[in-house]
């Protein structure tokens, strides 16, 4: 409990403490930690920087799809457009082929008809003629009669 | 273990003495042999068991601390390395409230230091009061104090080394002049009255260090007191109070290292502060 030397010997030791502090303990514990402090916040904002990013590339890749899912609509409405009129086409050919198939059938059955009437109205003329002879009992003479025979057969 | 000492006012006493080397009043030195010795050395004597505890452990701080500073990186810090910049940030952040941003080499190493060498002293009060004294018995040595902080010497051998930087900081800082005139002028800022405001700035200043020392050391000397009373207990009774005092006495030890450092960076500040208040 006495004040003695001790007192000296405790300020002595106490400025050596302080100064081996000031020298080698304080100065690269305290530039460490502000290193450390400097490392974190830049490692911080790197992340919102990174999250910043992830959220523009989210976005893109969003309407990228957007656009694709949209083309994609649009190339399978063409197609189906496409593939109505390539129908409606193809209709339209058969038709056509159709009615020219039944034109030329017309043509020939028209031919026929009007050979088949040529042939019967020669018939009936000669036949006319025939009977005529037998009614008369005589021979007509063609030519006296040609004009006749004409207007009759037209007349069939 | 106080059943050796032939009353409990013995065994009291004996875990109060320093072991004392000093000058006999018939001029030769040597070690105390009791509390007559020391008393009759006066100033010419030294504490060993003080000097010794608070040297080792002050070694210990610095050994701790600069190794963490030498293997320091700014990568993620482990155990020990973590704990003393710690140490080092809470000390920086309580220098940067009380003292704020002004440049000053010294105040954070010696408030590093005192924090952690006050705590390392203090800590000593929680190894069980007998063990050590005991041990040293054995080994022929008859006296021995552990906790330096018990010794008002150690804690005023601290508290005026500040007082001293607190002195230069003033001259240094304000001037010879108006360090002076803050002397006289204040409270009552009349020519008249500096001899009385001279006095008063006097008390004022001398009972800072006084104070400063003196709480450290009243603290941990009434703490000490309480677990020697408490180790006069029968030994089978001595838990139910020393292990609830012993919790308490983490509380203290903490808070006292912290109240000494908190205390020397107000006193720089004052001394740092140039403007009238």
């Amino acid at each position: 409990m006495n004040i003695n030397l001790t007192i000296l010997g405790q300020a002595i030791s106490f400025a050596f403490f302080v100064l081996f502090c000031m020298k080698y303990v304080w100065p690269p514990l305290t530039s460490i930690l502000r290193e450390r402090r400097e490392a974190i916040i830049e490692g911080l904002e790197k992340a919102a920087q990174a999250e910043k990013e992830l959220e523009k590339a989210n976005d893109a890749a969003g309407q990228e799809l957007e656009q694709a899912k949209k083309q994609s609509a649009e190339l399978i409405s063409q197609a189906r457009s496409r593939a109505s009129q390539l129908e409606e086409e193809a209709k339209d050919r058969a038709k056509e082929e159709a009615a020219r198939i039944i034109a030329g059938a017309q043509g020939q059955i028209d031919q026929e008809v009007s050979r088949a009437r040529e042939e019967l109205r020669a018939k009936v003329g000669a036949l006319a003629v025939q009977g005529a002879e037998k009614i008369l009992g005589a021979a007509v003479d063609r030519s006296a009669h040609e004009n006749m025979l004409k207007k009759l057969a037209e007349e069939l | 273990m106080a059943t050796e000492y032939e009353t409990s006012a013995d065994y009291i006493q004996h875990h109060l003495t320093n072991l004392t080397y000093g000058r006999f009043p018939e001029g030769h030195w040597g070690f105390a042999h009791g509390q007559e010795d020391i008393n009759a050395m006066g100033f010419w004597a030294i504490n060993v068991d003080t000097m010794f505890w608070s040297l080792s452990l002050g070694l210990v701080f610095l050994a701790i601390f600069s190794w963490a500073a030498k293997k320091a990186k700014p990568g993620v810090p482990g155990g020990l390395q973590n704990f003393c910049e710690y140490a080092v940030e809470f000390v920086e952040n309580n220098v940067a409230q009380v003292f704020g941003t002004r440049p000053n080499p010294i105040i954070g190493p010696l408030s590093l230091t005192i924090l952690v060498w006050v705590f390392l002293m203090n800590l000593m009060d929680l190894v069980p009061v007998d063990w050590i004294p005991h041990a040293a018995a054995l080994a022929g040595i008859p006296y021995m104090k552990v906790v330096s902080t018990t010794d008002p010497n150690a804690t005023l051998g601290m508290s005026i080394s500040v007082f001293l930087l607190v002195l230069y900081y003033n001259f240094k800082i304000k001037g010879p002049i108006a360090f002076g005139k803050a002397l006289v002028t204040h409270p009552v800022p009349h020519w008249s009255m500096y001899w009385f405001n001279f006095i008063l700035e006097m008390v004022d200043m001398l009972a800072k260090p006084l104070s400063h020392g003196l709480r450290l050391f009243g603290n941990l000397y009434a703490g000490e007191m309480i677990f020697i009373l408490i180790a006069l207990l029968p030994f089978y009774a001595q838990w139910l109070l020393s292990l609830p005092w012993a919790i308490f006495h983490i509380l203290i030890i903490c808070l006292q290292a912290f109240v000494f450092m908190i205390l020397t960076i107000v006193y720089l500040t004052q001394a740092h502060e140039t403007e009238e208040h």
